[in-house]
């Protein structure tokens, strides 16, 4: 089975990855053959079978909910102390509102 | 101690009682692993970051504290080599990744806490394949790591570092995580013992996540009696992790010698198939006719779904990945590449920041939880899960415990499957089924194969929380085994 570009480079903008040709080329390829490989999987007969997101499960973990005892939590100065760009307290990023919907690339430039 | 046996090729154990009976201090201890790092290091590269001065101030609080009469606990002072996947306060954690170049945690891991509570000085932080997707530590950012065995080939991963470290005597313990197999495969391929706990049993507050469902921590060590105690600072509730068990902790040294008379043990008959290299199947077949001439029962056992393993495997761990990792977008810590608006920022910053092995994962995750292929291959992965899991039940109903390598083969040459994407997952065959299933298993040394002089993996699987009766039963086949061969890497044989 193989992937189509299109449906590369779909993904790729859902998973927020700039892509270059030869990439989209190579994990079309790949994702083909690694999904093909799984078909023993895909292709069995499940019927009636529930799925399992977690072997160990565990139901309704709380806390007490203590006065004065607030959980760990970090200060706002260690919590920006990583941050590639900050101001005044807060992450500065890049514009995110603008006239239009801002698309994303598709493609990475070369 | 014998002066001619230098104290970096100690056991764990063996350091205890000297720093105990107080003929070393961990001072001394900390600085002659430090120099046997330095003498090692530039070849097999176990490690990202070294922290000699962190690891030089616990020996001394230790040291102090047992100048002025008080028991800083029983295992502290013997150093340690944890995987930079784990956060440590202060100390640049980068999960083997360039989009975490520069990230100095503001919180450590419930897990590095506990290693400092226990008194244990950190060497550093050990390589890995980048987000621990890897099994051979070469998808690192940084280097490929080194078999101590034999230099032109990988430790396996993807804690490789924490492997590698233990084999070459940097470290005589250390910390991995294994969401497929991350622990166990290593020890393998580098000659070392290594455990993955059940699902639960270890925090994963601070582990820079892979897969939730999967992920868990773990100790290495070049003993079983070593990485029981280890397992045993390492294991215990946590509330700051919602999926930390609340179960009592055992003393799993307490149990190590009951022997395994009448201990039921099945052989999967699946993983003994056509691709285990023969040298491999002669060690595993070796230590079956010594478990068995110490009394256990053991029997085949044919678990057809454990065949389906990789493929359930290679579509739930990326598939949570995709999601876990959607967190690196350049905001918040580590790289950033500009762009005029968020979204080019953010894809930009991705693609630059991420390894190609990550990117592949992430990709392949995405697709398979998109629009129209959720049900096709997330969801119908999370069924078979559900059969794995059954068929482990039924398992259990006639066997204590399942054995079978722990890789099909010894360690492969560097670069040798990294153009083939496949081909390197179906190294981890024989360790995703245990964790699908959120269960535990070791992997113990038992040999060299004969073809290549590379050291064969034994891996004990067991049921959820049963770590005391793999343990048992590895340490039973660990003492009738006798000495394994050194690495090359250990010089002259001790």
């Amino acid at each position: 089975m193989s992937i189509s570009r299109e449906e590369v480079v779909h993904v790729a903008r859902l998973a927020r990855l700039a892509l270059t040709e030869e990439e989209i080329a190579l994990y079309g390829e790949q994702l083909g053959r690694i999904l093909g490989h799984a078909d023993r999987v895909t292709s069995l007969d499940t019927e009636g079978v529930p799925p399992t997101a977690q072997a160990i499960a565990l139901a309704n973990v709380f806390r007490p909910d203590v006065l004065n005892e607030p959980a760990p939590c970090l200060s706002q100065r260690e919590a920006l102390a990583n941050g590639p760009a900050v101001e005044a307290g807060h992450f500065r990023v890049p514009r995110i509102l603008e006239d239009g919907d801002p698309s994303g690339e598709e493609v990475a430039e070369e | 101690m014998s002066p001619a046996r230098p104290l970096w090729t100690s056991t764990a154990t063996e350091l205890i009682a000297l720093l105990r009976s107080g003929e070393l201090s961990a001072t001394d201890l900390t600085r002659s692993l430090l120099d046997r790092i330095e003498e090692v290091e530039g070849d097999v590269r176990a490690f990202i970051t070294l922290t000699p001065e962190v690891a030089l101030a616990k020996a001394k609080a230790v040291d102090d504290a047992r100048a002025r009469g008080e028991d800083p606990g029983p295992i502290a002072g013997v150093p340690v080599a944890v995987k930079d996947i784990i956060a440590t306060r202060g100390v640049r954690t980068t999960a083997g990744s360039k989009i975490l170049h520069n990230y100095v945690p503001p919180y450590s891991a419930t897990v590095a806490d506990r290693l400092e509570a226990a008194g244990l000085p950190m060497l550093g932080k050990t390589n890995l394949d980048e987000f621990a997707m890897g099994s051979s530590t070469e998808n690192s950012a940084w280097v490929p790591t080194h078999n101590p065995w034999d230099l032109d080939r990988v430790p396996g991963g993807s804690s490789g570092g924490s492997a590698a470290a233990v084999a070459a005597g940097e470290a005589p313990w250390s910390i991995g995580t294994d969401t497929g197999g991350s622990i166990r495969q290593p020890a393998s391929l580098s000659g070392v013992v290594g455990l993955k706990p059940t699902y639960g049993l270890v925090s994963r507050s601070g582990l820079i996540a892979f897969a939730s469902s999967l992920d868990q921590a773990g100790p290495f060590a070049r003993t079983v009696a070593d990485v029981a105690l280890l397992l045993g600072v390492m294991a215990g509730h946590d509330p700051r992790d919602a999926t930390s068990l609340p179960n009592p902790v055992p003393d799993y040294s307490a149990g190590l010698a009951g022997g395994v008379k009448g201990l039921r043990i099945g052989v999967v008959s699946q993983l003994m198939g056509e691709g285990v290299q023969s040298g491999v199947r002669t060690r595993i077949e070796e230590s079956i006719a010594l478990l068995t001439k110490l009394g256990a029962e053991v029997g085949e056992v044919s678990l057809p779904t454990f065949d389906l393993g990789i493929d359930v495997y290679y579509l739930i761990a990326p598939a949570e990945a995709s999601a876990n990792l959607a967190r690196f977008d350049g905001v918040r810590y580590g790289l950033r590449v500009d762009a005029e608006d968020i979204v080019k920022m953010n894809s930009r910053t991705r693609a630059e920041g991420f390894g190609a092995e990550v990117k592949r994962r992430i990709m392949l995750g995405t697709y398979a939880l998109s629009a129209g292929y959720y049900d096709a291959y997330y969801g119908k992965a999370q069924k078979v899960r559900t059969l794995i899991i059954r068929d482990f039940a039924r398992a259990y109903e006639n066997y204590d415990v399942l054995l079978s390598p722990t890789s099909p083969t010894t360690a492969f040459g560097i670069g040798e499957k990294t153009q083939d994407p496949l081909t390197m997952y179906l190294s981890d065959v024989c360790t995703v089924p245990t964790s699908l299933a959120g269960a535990t298993a070791i992997s113990i040394p038992c040999g060299v194969a004969p073809e290549d002089g590379l050291p064969v993996g034994l891996q004990l699987m067991g049921k959820a929380l049963d770590e005391a009766t793999i343990l048992r039963a590895a340490y039973a086949l660990e003492q009738e085994l006798g000495p394994m061969p050194h690495p090359l890497l250990w010089g002259e044989p001790s």
